[in-house]
């Protein structure tokens, strides 16, 4: 069975509709028919995907995510949807983008669509990431694909007037993700790689540290590392900040039905398990446990 | 206009589409409206606090899902309290799945819920049956009787029971429903199923073993409805596989009266109400006046089962 051509969007044969189903429109989440506008590999990891889209889908907000209906190709029929969070909205311009690593059938699917292509996503889905007015700084601090996720958190924070730090990990300087729209909202920024040795969990903490210490540091928000998710927790228990992480688990429905994505939180009443679409994916730092 | 409307016992639908319980929640309330749907399916309550299972929790294998959730559940008056209100949005029959353990308990948990606006209870008695062995109540057809004899004293709503496919005869199973007092059967539940990761030598889901859904279980769920409808009198509810209206159509030619759509929702949020429009449109071009006419309405006068394929 074919995700992409059983779509619940009613058009005409050969039609190019895009935007969610018509009689939808009261709804906050829609499965929307998006097409592709671009999708193309932007370093050896990484694809980069645009679509335009229309409905609810482009009131996304950072942290939030979509259920993605990735296609069949000769090799792979991924069944169930991918859950990618998403890169950037952009309402005026009716586009949605997304960054993703191809690691599976799924990615392998999406990495094969065409301009023009359509492509249903599900969403928006989930809470993004909450900005407190009164602080002034920030710091964030992503590895890999999870810098896709703090992109836009960084450009929200610019535009409400906060200041943001951002340390960008990688394996390799050539794959460190989005520095140019760090650098485009005037971010400060602290590139660490494996390759040369920066990325190690004291250097991080001497960075980390340093912010805080200029205090320059009222929030913390990371993405995409458990070993800096587990940095910043700490740090931010020591130095009493708060903190936010936005987190992935296997997903089937994305709307809080089937409960696999749950994970563990330690809460002050206890261990608890929470539905990573629906109570997340964004967390507090402070409660969120190592994966 | 096409008559979409069926009857289960004393119950009404709209129409012949409803949730496979574990696959609708209240939260698909942001996705479109319940008006549309025959009834409702709760997710299994159960009377104690379950937190579940360790994850991962899915698992996609060909055009299916594993799943070992482990029905985490916050108890029958949470649900009074806090879910049924959600539901109560929506003019849609609303029907509560419930298990539990044993057979007492499952009687008291059902008796829990004899508040208004309970349209029916599906009993789910895939479950492990602890006073036995640990086997599902609906393995066995003794172990059917029992716990449906329970749970025909404890309530007079109707009482819809669901069993699995996880047994060796069917129809047994599904006599001994009929004959302890259910309204409905529901034919089936996932089948028990696992997954490896032939890279890392695990099980792909943290429970090991799961339930299997999904299309890839369909010829398997129509099979255990076509033989269930053969031998019992009331009301076969087709669930198993289930994406399109066509799917549907097999099913209540196999003899269901209505059908559940399960994982299709999570792979496609909008598939019920595909079904729904997609069944009056085929009923429209086949002349068909009234889609409860295609339950049992499959040609098969005159064929035999194959014996050496045929389980009981």
């Amino acid at each position: 069975m074919s995700i992409l051509t059983s779509l619940p969007v009613q058009t005409e044969a050969g039609e190019q509709a895009v935007g969610a189903v018509p009689s939808l429109g009261a709804f906050e989440v829609a499965d929307t028919r998006s097409v592709v506008v671009v999708n193309r590999a932007i370093n050896d990891d990484y694809c980069h995907l645009v679509l335009e889209a229309d409905g609810p889908a482009l009131s996304a907000r950072a942290g939030q995510f979509f259920n993605l209906a990735c296609p069949n190709t000769a090799a792979d029929m991924p069944y169930l949807r991918r859950p990618m969070s998403v890169y950037r909205v952009s309402p005026a311009q009716r586009r949605v983008e997304f960054l993703y690593k191809v690691a599976g059938a799924g990615t392998r699917g999406l990495a094969t669509l065409q301009p023009g292509d359509t492509l249903a996503i599900l969403g928006p889905l989930g809470n993004g990431f909450t900005l407190d007015p009164r602080w002034k700084n920030i710091v964030v601090a992503g590895r890999g694909v999870g810098l896709a996720t703090l992109a836009p958190l960084a450009e929200a924070a610019a535009e409400a007037g906060i200041g943001v730090t951002a340390i960008l990990s990688a394996r390799a300087k050539s794959l460190v993700m989005s520095a140019e729209r760090f650098e485009r909202i005037g971010a400060r920024i602290a590139v660490v790689t494996d390759e040369d040795g920066t990325s190690d969990f004291a250097n991080v903490e001497r960075h980390l540290v340093t912010y805080v210490e200029a205090g320059q540091a009222d929030a913390f928000f990371t993405c995409g590392s458990n070993r800096l998710m587990l940095l910043m927790k700490r740090l931010a228990a020591r130095f009493n900040i708060a903190g936010q992480v936005a987190l992935e688990q296997q997903m089937a429905c994305g709307l809080g039905m089937c409960f696999c994505c749950v994970r563990n939180f330690e809460t002050t009443g206890g261990p608890e398990q929470r539905r990573v679409c629906v109570e997340g994916p964004v967390f507090d730092l402070a409660e969120a446990l190592t994966w | 206009m096409v008559d979409l409307q069926v009857r289960i016992g004393s119950l009404t639908l709209k129409n012949p589409v409803m949730p496979a319980s574990g696959t609708f929640s209240e939260g698909l309330a942001r996705v479109f409206s319940f008006d549309d749907l025959g009834a409702l399916v709760t997710k299994t309550l159960t009377a104690e606090l379950r937190g579940g299972n360790p994850t991962p929790r899915v698992a996609e294998s060909g055009q299916g899902l594993l799943n070992s959730i482990g029905i985490p559940s916050k108890g029958i008056p949470y649900f009074i309290e806090h879910t049924l209100p959600e539901y109560r949005k929506s003019s849609t029959p609303l029907v509560v799945s419930v298990s539990a353990p044993t057979a007492e308990l499952f009687a008291g948990a059902v008796r829990q819920l004899d508040v208004p606006d309970i349209a029916a209870i599906e009993a789910n008695i895939s479950c492990p049956n602890i006073e036995e062995d640990g086997k599902a109540f609906a393995m066995r057809a003794s172990s059917t009787a029992a716990v449906v004899a329970e749970l025909r004293r404890a309530t007079a709503l109707p009482l819809w029971v669901k069993l699995t496919p996880n047994t060796g005869d069917i129809g047994a199973v599904a006599r001994a429903a009929e004959d302890r007092g259910a309204d409905a059967i529901v034919v089936a539940n996932t089948i028990l199923a696992m997954a490896i990761d032939a890279e890392t030598f695990k099980p792909r889901l943290g429970g090991i073993m799961g339930g299997f859904s999904g299309p890839a279980i369909k010829p398997i769920a129509l099979r255990l409805v076509y033989q269930c409808a053969k031998v019992v009198g009331i009301p076969v509810i087709g669930c198993g596989g289930i994406a399109t209206a066509e799917d549907a159509v097999e099913f209540m030619l196999a003899g269901a009266t209505a059908v559940q759509v399960g994982t299709a929702t999570f792979v496609r949020p909008t598939a019920m109400l595909d079904v729904v429009g997609d069944l009056a449109a085929f009923c429209d071009r086949k002349g068909i006046a009234k889609v409860s006419a295609l339950t049992g309405a499959l040609e098969d006068r005159g064929m035999q089962v194959d014996a050496l394929e045929a389980l009981p």
